[in-house]
C-alpha cells in the first residue's frame, strides 16, 4: 500500500541577508493512509516550513515530496488542491475578510472548473451543514463570525475538494480552550467519516497527544524522534523530547512550574551547531556529542536521533 | 490588616458593552491570585481599570478599589503615576511592543527608577544588571547596551520582568506574561515568576486563559465569565470541586496527558461567550449552560460551598 504522504530527505533554506538558514534539513518519514502524524517542537524549529512543503506552497532545494503515491513536482496545481488541503492557524488572517463565507468556501470548486454554478452552491450548503455552519451563515462575511466559527469556515474550505490529506498548521492555537475542544472533535469525527489522513502540526502538546496517532518531534529543521503516540509519551528517549513533555503544564495543582533544565542558549537556525544540534542545551550532554553527529537509531514505528538513547 | 489590593463591583464599560459587571476580589500579600477565563471575558481590562490604564471612552465604576488601603479611586493621575511602575507594576503578553524599539535595555529600565526613586544613574544601572542576572539573564552589562530586536522572546519577557522589578513593588500585575513563548520558555519564565513572588513576598495577580498554568502557580483563583466572577476558591480546591457549570464545562474541555483516551470526544462547551450590554440581567452562562431554565433570567446570588469558596449559580447544589 502507498503510504498517503512521503517525505524522502527533503531540505530547504532561506537566505537571511549573508546568512543561510536551515529550514529543514535532511527530512524523510512517510505517514499511512488514516492516520495521524502530529509534529511537535518550538517556534522556528520548520515545522510551518515542513507544512508548506508538503502543500507544495514552497519546493524543496533537495529531496522528494509524494502525496498519495504521486509526486508533488509533477502535479499541478489543480491536481494537488484536489489531494491536499490546508488549515491555517488564524482564521482571522486566512479569510478573505471582503468575501462572503459561502464564496469562500465554494472557491475551491469555482478554481477547479468543473461544476455548474448550481452544484457549486449545493456542495457548499452540504459543507457548511457538515462542519455544523447553517446556510444562513453562508451568506455573512467572516467578520460576523466568531473565532471558532470561523475555523469551521476554514475546515469547509478545505474539505470541499474531498482531498485524501489535510495539514493543520496549528488550527487551534488562536482559538480558547472551550471553542479549541469543540474543533478538535469536528477535526476527529471529520477524519473518521470521510477517510482523511492528517498532518497535525502544533506547539501544544497536551492537543497533539489527543489527536495523533504518531508523533515526530522537530528541533532545528530535523525530525529528533519519531513514535507512535503512546509510546512517545509514555517513553521518551530523546532528552529534548523529555524536556519538552517536562515542560508542559497539565491542570494539576500542587505540582508547581518543572525545572525543564535546557539553559538559556537559544537555537538559531543560522548558526546550527556541529555533532548533536541539540548537544549546547542538553542536561545530559558529554564530550562527543559535540562532535559526532547522532545516527538514526530505528525503533519499533519510528526512530531516535541522540548519541545517548 | 487590609489587604494588598481590594476591589470590589469593580464594573468598566466601553459605550454599550459591559466588559466587567461588579468583579470582587483581593490579592493579598505573598499570593498569587490568577483570573482565569476566556478571550472577552473581562480579565485584562480589570487589569488595566486597577492600573488606571483604560482607554478614555472607559467608564470606570467600583464600590471600593483600594491598593495597600489607599483608595484608588480617589487619586488623580499624578497621584496614580506615582504608583504606577513603582509601588505596583504590570507584566504585559507581548514583549514586544511594550518595550521602545528605539532604546536601549538599559535606558528603558533605568528611566523608571531614576524617575519614582530620584537615584543617580550609576544606581539604577548596577540595580537593573543585579536584576537582570536575579532573572537568569548571562551577560546582563551587555544586554543593557542593546535594543529589543536584539533579543529574544524569552529574554525580552525576562527584561520586563527584571524592569517591572526595578522599585521593588509590592504588587506585580501580569497578563498573560508568557502566552507568546514556547512551552520550555513559558516554564522558565513561570518558575522565575513564582521564585521571585516566593522570595520577595509579593502579591501577583497573574491573568491567564491556561488553566495548566493557573493550577500549578495559583494560591487562589477567580474564574471570569463575561465580565463576572463566577466562582472564586483555592487552587486546590477549585480543581477539586469546581461548583460552576462553566468551570466544570472548562476543566473537561482540557486535554490532560495521560487523563483522556485518543479517540474520545474532549468535553466542550457549545456556541459562545455572549456579549453583554449595560442592564443585562440573570446569568451571563445560560444560553451554553446544560442546567438553565427560567429562573436563570433573573439575579442569581451567590453562594459560598465553603467559607473561602464561593460561586455565581442559581444551583446551591
Amino acid at each position: 500500500m502507498t503510504a498517503a504522504i512521503e517525505v524522502r530527505a527533503v531540505r530547504r533554506t532561506f537566505k537571511a541577508g549573508k546568512r543561510t538558514v536551515v529550514a529543514v534539513d535532511d527530512v524523510s518519514f512517510s505517514v499511512p493512509s488514516g492516520g495521524v502524524l502530529g509534529i511537535v517542537g518550538e517556534s522556528g524549529c520548520g515545522k510551518s516550513t515542513l507544512a508548506r512543503l508538503i502543500l507544495g506552497l514552497l519546493p524543496p532545494d533537495s529531496g522528494e515530496i509524494a502525496v498519495e503515491g504521486q509526486r508533488l513536482a509533477d502535479m499541478d496545481r489543480k491536481a494537488r488542491a484536489r489531494l491536499i488541503q490546508p488549515v491555517f492557524q488564524d482564521p482571522f488572517s486566512s479569510l478573505n475578510p471582503l468575501a462572503r463565507i459561502r464564496d469562500i468556501v465554494g472557491m475551491p470548486l469555482v478554481a477547479q472548473g468543473t461544476l455548474a454554478r448550481a452544484e457549486v452552491a449545493k456542495t457548499v450548503d452540504e459543507m457548511l451543514a457538515r462542519v455544523g455552519l447553517t446556510t444562513e451563515m453562508g451568506r455573512r462575511l467572516p467578520a460576523e463570525l466568531s473565532g471558532g466559527q470561523r475555523q469551521r469556515v476554514a475546515i469547509a474550505r478545505a474539505l470541499v475538494l474531498r482531498p485524501r490529506i489535510v495539514v493543520c498548521d496549528e488550527p487551534t492555537s488562536a482559538l480558547d480552550v472551550s471553542v479549541q475542544a469543540q474543533i478538535l472533535n469536528l477535526l476527529a469525527e471529520l477524519r473518521h467519516d470521510l477517510n482523511l489522513t492528517y498532518l497535525f502540526i502544533s506547539h501544544n502538546l497536551a492537543v497533539v497527544e489527543h489527536v495523533a496517532s504518531e508523533v515526530a518531534v522537530m528541533y532545528l529543521g530535523r525530525l529528533v524522534e519519531r513514535e507512535p503516540t503512546e509510546a512517545l509519551f509514555a517513553r521518551p528517549e530523546h532528552p529534548y523530547t523529555k524536556a519538552l513533555l517536562a515542560s508542559v503544564l497539565t491542570p494539576e495543582p500542587g505540582l508547581g512550574v518543572p525545572d525543564v533544565g535546557l539553559g538559556d542558549s537559544l537555537p538559531d537556525p543560522a548558526n546550527i551547531p556541529p555533532g548533536c544540534r541539540f548537544h549546547p542545551r542538553c542536561p545530559i550532554a558529554e564530550p562527543r556529542c559535540a562532535t559526532t553527529v547522532p545516527p538514526l537509531k530505528p525503533r519499533p514505528g519510528g526512530g531516535v536521533e541522540c548519541l545517548l538513547a | 490588616m487590609s489587604a494588598l489590593l481590594e476591589v470590589e463591583k469593580l464594573e468598566v464599560g466601553f459605550g454599550r458593552t459591559a466588559a466587567v459587571r461588579g468583579s470582587s476580589f483581593t490579592v493579598e500579600r505573598g499570593e498569587t491570585h490568577c483570573l482565569v477565563g476566556e478571550s472577552g471575558c473581562g480579565k485584562s481590562v480589570t487589569a488595566l481599570a486597577v492600573m488606571n490604564l483604560l482607554a478614555r471612552n472607559a467608564t470606570r465604576r467600583a464600590a471600593r478599589l483600594a491598593f495597600q488601603g489607599e483608595d484608588l479611586l480617589k487619586l488623580n493621575d499624578t497621584g496614580m503615576s506615582r504608583l504606577r511602575g513603582n509601588a505596583m507594576a504590570m507584566i504585559f503578553q507581548e514583549p514586544m511592543t511594550s518595550l521602545n524599539p528605539a532604546y536601549t535595555i538599559g535606558s528603558q529600565m533605568t528611566e523608571v527608577m531614576r524617575r519614582h526613586k530620584h537615584v543617580a544613574q550609576r544606581v539604577a544601572t548596577d540595580r537593573a544588571a543585579d536584576l537582570l542576572a536575579r532573572v537568569g539573564i548571562t551577560a546582563p552589562g551587555l544586554r543593557l547596551g542593546q535594543f529589543p530586536h536584539q533579543l529574544s522572546g524569552g529574554l525580552r519577557q525576562r527584561v520586563m520582568i527584571a524592569m517591572s522589578l526595578m522599585c521593588d513593588p509590592q504588587l506585580l500585575i501580569a497578563d498573560e506574561p508568557t502566552t507568546a513563548l514556547d512551552v520550555t520558555v513559558q516554564a522558565q519564565i513561570l518558575r522565575l515568576l513564582a521564585g521571585l513572588q516566593r522570595d520577595l513576598g509579593l502579591g501577583l495577580l497573574l491573568i491567564t486563559h491556561d488553566l495548566g498554568i493557573v493550577a500549578r502557580v495559583a494560591t487562589r483563583v477567580s474564574v471570569m465569565y463575561a465580565g463576572e466572577v463566577v466562582e472564586s476558591a483555592p487552587t486546590a480546591e477549585l480543581f477539586a470541586n469546581p461548583r460552576h457549570p462553566y468551570t466544570q464545562g472548562l476543566l473537561r474541555c482540557v486535554p490532560v496527558p495521560g487523563k483522556i483516551r485518543r479517540g474520545e470526544p474532549l468535553g466542550s462547551i457549545p456556541g459562545t461567550v455572549p456579549r453583554v450590554g449595560p442592564g443585562f440581567e440573570g446569568c451571563a452562562f445560560r444560553e451554553r449552560c446544560d442546567f438553565a431554565d427560567e429562573t436563570c433570567r433573573q439575579s442569581i446570588p451567590r453562594h459560598l460551598a465553603a467559607p473561602t469558596h464561593d460561586f455565581l449559580c442559581r444551583l446551591p447544589a
